[in-house]
This record gives structure tokens, C-alpha cells and sequence, in this order.
């Protein structure tokens, strides 16, 4: 993941896809996945409100469609 | 763009369309060419960096490395090869791995020539290495008459190659002239033949190509054929965002891509000898934003050359203000107006709302090119040392791949 003034770039070496977080909350979002148990609970630690989530959870689930998120635990990334 | 660009602004804060923050420019840039050598076994009508002979000047391999390192920190994701033919460098296949060992992703483009059973086996067996073999007629008379004898012939015995050694989705790229138009269907089928994904730009009139542009580049009526082709079929084609000049043909969003001139702002040229240019059609003086050997590095020319923060700030329609089509083609290409002799704040040269024409028949005075490394030209040939050693099978396993420079917005 790479920062940028909009939000982050992210690559994926792999699929050689290219994604774009278009704020820096849901770059925030991703980063303290790891230490969430789930999606919701790192939204709210970023302040968004639970009527604001749907799109940050949206996004999140076009990341993991196209495995630029991962599941964590052993082998994974966390 | 995708339908989840709004979707993503917090509510009551409208943030701007991403094309627009990319106008902009980047910490670093998304696509980033690289001509490794001027050097080339074929001599190409068009050849966009005039290649033939290598400069004396060339990056060192130390030099190349220290690039890679800064591209890393700077976290570059991939990097295009090009030259020149980048293989006929003897550290071709060292830079390759170096890259590609410290997160560099790499595209490397070329005729063919190296490509032997051997060099794709090991090809086959490396990941974040991408092949683009290139093309300019799906038949070796369309090909030749732009490329030189025999030109198709080695790049169908690459394709074969790779194939055979069971390298997967090569890319076939072409540069769509007057004269090849007709065959896109066959380069489609050709890139089935092998495997292969066809990748297809547009002729631009740099380096030699500004030699042979008024004969080579497509009529206005093949503006509109092409348009129609990518429209229908262009789905699993690559472009690398090359029509966008195309784009008020039609509504906006229906040609895949950001339909923006990246230029210094989320592309760049790095040059055989470590110069820094605006984008890889832009081999010239005026585009040159500095050197990244007596510069301070990569880093600081793409962050604080003077032609790149001019060319992050908003550019003048100027000419075209006033054309409805503005804000799907934002004037189209500076490189192919620059080298036609038209003005920068005017239309494109192949403007589709037909506004080139008249400009074109204006008296105008095409620049000069900066420098012209054709063979039989100037000084004498330099000798070359042809490498000899293939790249090493690092990696284990060949990953799927997806376009490249196509976005994928969240």
C-alpha cells in the first residue's frame, strides 16, 4: 500500500491489479484491520458512524473479491 | 470510473473525481518507462526514442541498481522496460532479477530478438515478469514494411517460444497505423494463437515517427473504426490509456481507462543515460525535466523538477475552451501536438470533432528533435556486447495477471 494525498494505491504482485482508497479513513480502515476482530468494529474505531458504514464495507468486500485483503491468522498477514 | 468513486467521500465532504486528484501528480508515479538502451538490432520506421546505437553515456549497472533501490523506497509497483531493445544489454537479465528481488515489478518490452526455448523457459518459471512482444502488422508484410525483413518472422518464433515453454498471457503489442487498421481482428486471433493478450497504442509522431506520421497514422475514418472496435471488442484488449483522444466519439466512460494525459504526472520516461522526461512520446528538450545522476536522484526530479510541477498544475483548454468534447478528451495528447507543431492549448492532431485538420494545414514549424541515436547517422556504430546469460529461475510459480495500468477503483 502506498500513500498518496488522496487515500492509498494499492498492488497487488500477484493478479498485477491496481486498486485506489479514495479517502484516507478507509486507509485507515484497512491498516487497523488486523487489529479488529471484524470489519465493522475498525470503522468504528475510525470514527465513522454505523449509519456511515455500508460503502467503507462495500469497499472492503471489492478488496477481498480480488484478494488485495486477505484473511488473517496464522498464515495470514495479522 | 467506478460507480463506488462517490460512494467512498464521507458524507458532506464532496471530494473530487480521482482523475482529477491525479491531474494533480503522485508521490511517485503509478506507470514508470523505462528506455534501458538506445541500442536496437532493428531500425523502425516509427521508433518513438529514434534507437539504433547505444550511447556512450549509459547507466552503468551499478548506476541501474541504485534506480531500483530509489524506485523501491518510493514504492514504484512495476516498471516498463523499453528501449532501444532492452535485451541486447548484457545486464539485461541481472536488472530483471535485481528488480524484481527488491519489489520492482517488471514489463519489458521487445522485438523478440532474445527470446530463445531457453531464456522462455526461465521466463516461465520467474513471476512479476511481464513479456510484451511487439508487432505492427498481423502479417509479415504489414509488419516489415514498419519493422524491417524478418521482423515478423522473430517475433511469431518469441511468441512460439514463450507459448511452447508454457509462459502464460504474453502480450502482443501494436502500434495502430493506417495500414494495419484492417487487421485488428487478426491480431486478436494471433494473441488467441499464443495465449496471449493484445495490447494496442496509438502511433504517435516522436523520434522517427514524426518521419513517417502524416503517411502512417489512421484517417479520420479510421479514427471512427477504431473507436467502434474497441467499443465492441476492446474488452480484454490493452490500450494503456492510449485513445483518449478518442473519446469524445461517443459517451463518456465507454473506452476503458482513466482517459487522461498522465504526463509527469502519473507517468514518466527515465532514459537510457538517467534523464528524466514527461512521458515516453516525449523524448525531447522541452519535455526534459532533469537527470537523475546530477539531479539528486529519482525522488527529487519527479517531485520538484519545474516542468513537473508546471504540468501538475491546471492546464489551459485555450483553442478547445470552448468545444463541448473538452472534458472527454482534455485536448488530447501534448507529445502529438508538440511534435505535429501545434500548440500545446489546442487540439490534437487527430482531434475527432475534426479541429485538427485545419490546424495541420496551417503553416507550422515542427521541432526539431533533440537527439537522434539511428544508425547510419552521425558518428560511427558502437560495438555492443550481446548478453549471454538467460535471467535465473527465482521465483516459484507464475501468478494469474490482470491489465496492468487499468484501474480498478474501490
Amino acid at each position: 500500500m502506498r500513500p498518496e494525498p488522496f487515500g492509498a494505491l494499492l498492488y497487488h504482485f500477484g493478479t498485477r491489479k491496481l486498486s485506489f482508497l479514495k479517502n484516507r479513513t478507509i486507509v485507515e480502515v484497512v491498516n487497523s484491520l488486523c487489529d479488529h476482530p471484524d470489519a465493522r468494529s475498525a470503522c468504528r474505531a475510525a470514527g465513522i458512524d454505523d449509519a456511515q458504514h455500508a460503502p467503507y464495507l462495500h469497499a472492503l468486500s471489492v478488496l477481498a473479491q480480488s484478494n488485495m485483503l486477505v484473511k488473517g491468522g496464522d498464515d495470514g498477514p495479522c | 470510473m467506478a460507480p463506488a468513486d462517490s460512494a467512498l467521500a464521507p458524507v458532506g465532504q464532496p471530494v473530487p473525481r480521482l482523475v482529477e486528484q491525479f491531474e494533480h501528480g503522485l508521490d511517485a508515479p503509478i506507470c514508470l518507462t523505462w528506455e534501458l538502451t538506445y541500442a536496437c538490432n532493428l531500425a523502425c520506421v516509427h521508433c518513438l526514442s529514434s534507437s539504433g546505437k547505444r550511447d556512450p553515456r549509459e547507466l552503468t549497472t551499478q548506476q541501474c541498481k541504485d534506480i531500483i533501490d530509489e524506485l523501491e523506497r518510493m514504492q514504484v509497483f512495476y516498471v516498463n522496460i523499453g528501449g532501444g531493445e532492452p535485451t541486447v544489454r548484457p545486464d539485461f537479465w541481472e536488472l530483471v532479477d535485481y528488480a524484481t528481488a527488491n519489489h520492482v515489478g517488471v514489463k519489458f518490452s521487445t522485438n523478440g530478438v532474445r527470446i530463445t526455448r531457453e531464456v522462455a523457459t526461465r521466463l516461465a518459471a520467474t513471476d512479476y515478469v511481464d513479456v510484451q512482444i511487439s508487432v505492427d502488422g498481423a502479417t509479415a508484410e504489414v509488419n516489415d514494411a514498419v519493422r524491417g525483413p524478418g521482423s515478423f518472422a522473430m517475433a511469431i518464433r518469441a511468441l512460439e517460444n514463450l507459448a511452447d515453454a508454457g509462459f502464460s498471457d504474453a502480450k502482443i503489442s501494436v502500434v495502430v497505423t493506417r495500414h494495419n487498421i484492417d487487421q485488428l481482428d487478426e491480431f486478436a486471433a494471433l494473441a488467441a494463437r499464443y495465449g496471449a493478450t493484445l495490447r494496442i497504442t496509438r502511433l504517435r509522431p516522436s523520434g522517427r515517427g514524426a518521419d513517417v506520421w502524416d503517411e502512417l497514422h489512421p484517417t479520420a475514418e479510421q479514427q471512427g473504426q477504431l473507436y467502434d472496435w474497441l467499443v465492441a471488442k476492446g474488452e480484454r484488449v490493452l490500450t494503456g490509456d492510449s485513445f483518449f483522444h478518442l473519446s469524445g466519439l461517443g459517451e463518456p466512460g465507454a473506452l476503458a481507462g482513466l482517459n487522461l494525459c498522465g504526463a509527469g504526472r502519473v507517468v514518466c520516461l527515465i532514459d537510457p543515460v538517467g534523464d528524466v522526461y514527461a512521458c515516453p512520446f516525449a523524448i525531447h528538450d522541452r519535455f526534459l525535466a532533469g537527470n537523475i545522476l546530477s539531479d539528486g536522484g529519482f525522488d527529487d526530479v519527479w517531485k520538484n523538477a519545474p516542468l513537473f510541477r508546471e504540468l501538475r498544475e491546471p492546464q489551459s483548454a485555450g483553442a478547445c475552451s470552448s468545444c463541448g468534447h473538452y472534458d472527454s478528451c482534455r485536448g488530447g495528447c501534448m507529445a502529438a501536438k508538440f511534435f505535429t507543431g501545434l500548440p500545446l492549448d489546442g487540439p490534437d492532431p487527430e482531434c475527432v470533432q475534426g479541429y485538427g485538420t485545419p490546424a495541420l494545414a496551417q503553416e507550422r514549424v515542427k521541432p526539431r528533435p533533440s537527439g537522434d541515436h539511428s544508425r547510419g547517422t552521425k558518428q560511427g556504430p558502437i560495438p555492443l556486447t550481446l548478453m549471454t546469460s538467460p535471467p535465473s529461475p527465482d521465483v516459484a510459480t507464475k501468478a494469474a495477471r490482470v491489465r496492468l495500468c487499468n484501474e480498478s477503483p474501490v
